[in-house]
């Protein structure tokens, strides 16, 4: 039985949205941007998809702008907030456990002149409100701060952000990372969050890749819009020109078609806890298992060291079909840069395995994974030390 | 009047008597590797192939970057063709050249004339052409010893030839001509390097690689086709022979002594690969070792490694520092693959503190805590062979 329990990586696309994708594909291939009908068709596919994003996070359609996924999302978010406000500052502050697409456009804002503070974790992977209200001042022009880990699944306090940002008088744009919250932590409004920017993506929701989206609040208009933020590509007329070019239209539909099919995430939650308690009991069983996510993360994602390697242990799991990763997918191989930040030894961050759920994991597919890992455990010999 | 590749002979040219075949070998490669782009007319001689596309509209650029890793020429350059008049030569040498000539600060003009009954001599031509191309690129100044541009006029026997600068070739001797050898090839920076290193000397390449699944992954394989793909490009195809390894290893690991681990490992991918070797006609094997690069590299590791065998093992970079391996792999385009951060067969079990002076007697002895024949047949029973190409 294939067992996929690397949620976080990306979800098996769902049925709902491999119709929409194929119809699009199939009948509307129009250019949404052409004036006749079947422009016009193409278009209705995308306002359609927009509505279902927005009516998700409780924002109006127009605060929606279709990206290609995450990472540009964070991008622009990151480049074209630090672009936009340059003139109010040169600070910027983030998490130290922020995925790369945030991490790294930062980074480049680091050889723009920009400085970057990058807010460390406890042990339990949050960031401390006080180090938000210490790090953020006047010359602050851009606070960004994931909303769930997705390693570890820490939920951050992201509605702390903005109440810093008051208290130090910032002008600062706040952007939340939250493509692993999206469609999973129940109360993801951006509005009521005080968040300016939020990314989300569609391959994390059971939606083909090549789609995602930025919560603007108040909507994009140039040079006009309530949040400062200016486009990083341009061209056309597309998305209010944040993000120009012809729209993937059957990426973005299917994006539509499968948020419409999540379920409620407050009404799937006690089910997603279910899973994490039944796989940290299974994992109490089994002798050398430290547990890394904290009590209070986001059910969805479990982290742990079995002490065996990650890698040999994913290879013996693979061959069995069962899928789970060592950490990031987008850092293919390298050591975690999110467990180094909790602080933890290194023999544990080698052995880290990430298990995450989606609404659709049993408790069955938690049963073939533990007794492989067991075999593992047993299998697969260490070097001795 | 068409588009041609030169190439010049290396080393071939100083072969005595057997130069025939050497030659043979080389342009076979050579029209190996120029099929991809159309049937060409390939003919030698005074040390020069003569490439000539049959089709109008051949991709020149990609025939001559493919000439650039055949092994054996020196230099290759793309050159007009055109007939032996000096009229022809003096009215289309500017054009031809003209983004070369344009992008030059200073040229020369260098004129070989191998068919003596060409009414113009030599500095005849040079002086001739010279002047031609100073009035129609009157930013050029004349520089003999050391020009950005040489503007080559070659008169031969059937033709003349115009080509600017020459482009180096990938030097050594043509693939296939000086046999087989088998190397062991992990994934890291040094074996895909050495690899190349003695195809360059005319070895054609069997590679063996070893794998430990679960402890190595199905990537760490893709990586190693990959890294020979990059290599193939030069060494044309190689048969990779893939050994499963783990069962060895876990043997060593838990019955003999830790700090042999290394050694005893790399006695026995010595021992398959030689029989891998054997089997398929390969007088030698290759290693990327490099004198106390790591522990099992140190000299008393090397001679107990040899030991082992009793084929020649070459290791070409015995002497080089890791910098020059590099410099290398970046030539080469291996760098970027190598360094990806898969788990390798060397990496797995590696000991804390690793013997680096083994003493033989120790290492026969814990070797004989093994069952090493069955071990080996059941490796090489399990051997799968591929065959890679260059792309």
């Amino acid at each position: 039985m294939e067992c996929y329990l690397d949620n976080s990586a990306t979800t098996p696309v769902c049925a709902e949205a491999v119709d929409a994708v194929t119809d699009a594909l199939r009948h509307e291939w129009g250019n949404p941007s052409s004036l006749y009908r079947k422009g016009m068709q193409a278009e209705s596919l995308l306002d359609g998809a927009r509505e279902a994003v927005a009516e998700r996070l409780s924002c109006r359609a127009e605060e929606i702008v279709f990206t290609s996924g995450g990472t540009e999302s964070n991008n622009i978010a990151v480049l074209g907030t630090a672009a936009a406000m340059r003139r109010y500052g040169k600070r910027v502050v983030i998490s130290s456990v922020e995925h790369s697409s945030v991490g790294e456009a930062a980074a480049q804002l680091e050889l723009q002149g920009f400085e970057v503070v990058r807010l460390p974790v406890g042990r339990d992977g949050t960031v401390p409100a006080q180090a938000l209200y210490r790090a953020i001042n006047r010359d602050t022009i851009l606070v960004s701060m994931m909303a769930v880990n997705n390693e570890v699944g820490s939920v951050q306090p992201v509605a702390e952000m903005r109440r810093a940002v008051r208290a130090a008088g910032s002008p600062a744009v706040i952007h939340c990372d939250a493509v692993q919250a999206f469609g999973k932590l129940p109360e993801l409004r951006p509005g009521a969050m005080g968040v300016d920017l939020m990314s989300i993506s569609s391959h994390k929701v059971h939606g083909p890749k090549g789609a995602g989206a930025l919560y603007v609040r108040g909507g994009y208009k140039k040079g006009g819009s309530a949040v400062r933020v200016s486009p990083r590509t341009f061209g056309g007329l597309q998305e209010w020109k944040l993000r120009p070019g012809t729209e993937p239209v059957p990426a973005i539909a299917g994006f539509g078609a499968a948020v419409r099919a999540l379920p409620d995430a407050a009404q799937v939650f006690p089910h997603i806890q279910r899973l994490q308690a039944y796989l940290l009991d299974g994992l109490a069983s089994i002798d050398g298992v430290t547990v890394h996510s904290p009590p209070d993360a986001l059910p969805y994602i479990v982290n742990f060291s079995t002490g065996v390697n990650s890698e040999p242990m994913m290879n013996f799991l693979s061959r069995r079909e069962i899928y789970v990763s060592s950490g990031s997918a987008c850092a293919k191989g390298h050591k975690s840069h999110v467990l180094r930040s909790m602080g933890l030894p290194d023999a544990e961050i080698a052995s880290a395995l990430r298990v995450s759920f989606s609404h659709k994991t049993t408790t069955q597919e938690i049963d073939v994974f533990l007794s492989a890992l067991a075999e593992g455990k047993r299998t697969i010999r260490t070097a001795r030390r | 009047m068409k588009e041609v590749i030169l190439l010049k002979n290396g080393e071939i040219a100083l072969k005595g008597l057997n130069r025939r075949t050497f030659e043979d070998q080389l342009i076979k490669n050579l029209r190996r590797r120029l099929s991809p782009f159309g049937t060409w007319q390939i003919t030698a001689a005074q040390s020069t192939v003569t490439a000539i596309p049959a089709e109008d509209g051949t991709d020149m650029d990609a025939a001559a970057d493919a000439c650039a890793r055949v092994f054996g020429f020196v230099g290759y350059s793309k050159a007009l063709m055109v007939d032996k008049d000096m009229d022809v030569i003096r009215s289309v040498t500017g054009d031809y050249l003209a983004a070369e000539l344009a992008g030059a600060r200073t040229f020369k003009v260098c004129a070989k004339r191998a068919d003596k009954k060409f009414p113009f001599t030599s500095p005849e031509i040079c002086m001739e052409m010279g002047g031609v191309l100073l009035s129609r690129f009157p930013h050029l100044t004349v520089d003999v010893h050391n020009p950005d541009l040489t503007v080559n006029i070659e008169v031969r026997d059937k033709a003349a030839f115009i080509h600017g600068n020459q482009q180096k070739g990938a030097g050594g001797l043509p693939s296939g001509s000086a046999g087989k050898a088998a190397v062991l090839i992990s994934g890291g920076i040094d074996s895909p390097v050495a690899a190349w290193m003695m195809a360059k000397r005319g070895l054609q390449l069997e590679a063996v690689h070893f794998a430990s699944p679960p402890y190595t992954s199905e990537r760490a394989e893709k990586k190693v086709h990959d890294l020979l793909s990059k290599v193939a490009r030069y060494s044309g195809r190689i048969r990779l022979h893939v050994v499963p390894f783990t069962d060895l290893q876990e043997a060593i690991r838990d019955n003999c002594p830790e700090e042999l681990f290394t050694i005893l490992m790399r006695r026995y991918m010595m021992r398959i690969a030689e029989r891998i070797a054997g089997e398929n006609d390969c007088g030698a094997l290759i290693t990327g070792e490099s004198v106390g690069q790591v522990a099992s590299q140190t000299l008393y590791a090397l001679a107990c490694t040899d030991e082992a065998v009793s084929m020649p093992v070459f290791r070409p970079l015995i002497g080089m520092d890791k910098n020059e391996v590099i410099e290398i792999s970046r030539r080469i385009d291996t760098f970027d693959l190598s360094i990806l951060p898969y788990e390798d067969c060397c990496t797995v079990f590696t000991p804390k503190h690793p013997r680096t002076h083994p003493k033989l007697y120790y290492v026969k002895q814990a070797e004989n805590l093994l069952d090493s024949e069955t071990l080996c047949d059941a490796a090489l029973a399990g051997t799968r062979t591929l065959t890679i190409r260059g792309y």
